[in-house]
């Protein structure tokens, strides 16, 4: 499995630096487990983070006061127990729905409660606490075509499961497609397997998402 | 933006890191508060609304370097990197009501990285260095670009606002920056 469609230099930078809402951090955090190639640059971005703190204005008094007071803090407190030899990793997995996504749902894929959308599609909502997002866990029915649209605002598509083909790129697990406003696209979920993934909107949202917005017709509303 | 006076020498805070880590060695803590405690508090300041609580998001920012030491790799990355990291982590606890996810390197789904461990020690060493030079060559709008990014905990759109910029402006100049960089850090790469 090679991801071919990875975070967007602006998504990583803010993930980073962490002013990113809880939303799409959390389609960032997830495509990072999935994708050592977005690790290696996230490291980087945070390496960037490391200089401006080092290069920071260092000129500033009371350092000495500041000393005193956590040097009697640490030695008040009891030594720490060294921290816990990291367990050992369980056995791979793959295929499953990768931390931080499993514990937002509280289970893995095999067992989630979905809601239906009607005519096979379903969803589950992922609540945060951030007032810029909305979050949703969609299954898409396998070849599902999606009529051609734009967006009203950015869109964070990451497939867990299943692929989506968009005009000729094709979207698989651990693919991540990065809408905005001025994309129109036409996905089509891929014959064989539904497609499971996470969309990120802008909120608030009215069905504005592309998955949902196909289904909108079929739902009458 | 650079202010640290080029005469101080700077001590090599990966060292001073690892000793607090193996042997709780308050003395190479105390370098290290006396380095970090500025900068860290300098910033907390740019959030906490005053002096007091940055002063306290520093110190809690400085216990938890001490505590966790022995958690830092200098395979992994800068002193400076990690020790930003836990500042940030608990500037967002103390000043953002919603969470930062993070991926979990033990989790059974996790797909764990192809490069052998020693290529890793190699290159982290070699990437701070070169970082370190690559950020001294970048225009200084740049810079303060990625520092109001980093420093401000502003979303893209929010700094767009401040500078009077088109979100789009603001992203395509951070990006520039971010590809300057890591261009500077792959050419030395094949050169080495
Ligand atoms: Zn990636």
């Amino acid at each position: 499995m090679t991801i071919r469609h990875h975070l967007s230099d602006d998504l990583l930078v803010s993930y980073a630096a962490g002013s990113l809402a809880e939303g799409w951090s959390l389609a960032v955090a997830t495509h990072l487990a999935l994708c050592p190639a977005c690790r290696q640059r996230l490291a980087f971005a945070e390496g960037i983070g490391g200089e401006l703190l080092e290069s920071s204005d260092a000129a500033a008094p009371g350092t000495d006061a500041s000393w005193e007071a956590v040097r009697r803090r640490i030695a008040k407190s009891s030594p720490t127990p060294p921290s816990a030899a990291p367990a050992a990793p369980a056995a791979r997995r793959a295929g499953g729905l990768p931390e931080p996504l499993r514990s937002y749902l509280g289970r893995d894929v095999e067992t989630l409660r979905w809601r239906s959308l009607g005519r096979g599609a379903s969803q589950i909502r992922i609540p945060t606490a951030d007032n810029e997002t909305q979050v949703r866990l969609l299954r898409i029915p396998a070849g599902k075509p999606v009529p051609e649209h734009g967006h009203g605002g950015r869109e964070l598509t990451l497939v867990l499961s299943g692929s989506f083909a968009d005009g000729n790129d094709l979207f698989a697990r651990g693919d991540i497609e990065d809408a905005d406003a001025s994309l129109t696209h036409q996905p089509v979920a891929t014959p064989g397997e539904d497609c499971i993934c996470l969309a990120v909107t802008d909120a608030p949202l009215r069905f504005r998402s592309w998955i949902l917005r196909a289904i909108q017709p079929l739902l009458g509303i | 933006m650079r202010r640290t006076t080029e005469n101080e020498a700077k001590p090599d805070l990966a060292a001073l890191l690892v000793a607090v880590g193996e042997r709780r060695d308050l003395e190479a803590f105390e370098v290290l508060f006396r380095y970090f405690a500025p900068r860290v508090r300098a910033f907390m300041a740019r959030q906490a609304g005053d002096s007091h609580s940055a002063e306290e998001l520093m110190q809690e920012t400085m216990i938890a370097v001490w505590n966790k030491a022995d958690r830092f790799d200098p395979a992994k990355g800068a002193a400076s990197t990690w020790i930003f990291t836990i500042a940030r982590n608990l500037r967002i606890d103390a000043f953002r009501r919603d969470k930062r996810p993070e991926f979990d390197p033990n989790d059974p789904a996790f797909v764990p990285d192809d490069v052998a461990p020693a290529d890793e020690m190699f290159e982290a060493q070699e990437v701070s260095v070169q970082l370190h030079q690559a950020m001294a060559t970048l225009p200084e709008e740049q810079v303060a670009l990625l520092r109001l990014a980093f420093f401000e905990d502003n979303s893209h759109s929010a700094i767009a606002a401040r500078l009077n910029m088109p979100l789009g402006t603001v992203k395509s100049r951070l990006r520039l920056a971010f590809s300057k960089l890591r261009a500077a850090l792959d050419r030395k790469g094949e050169t080495s």
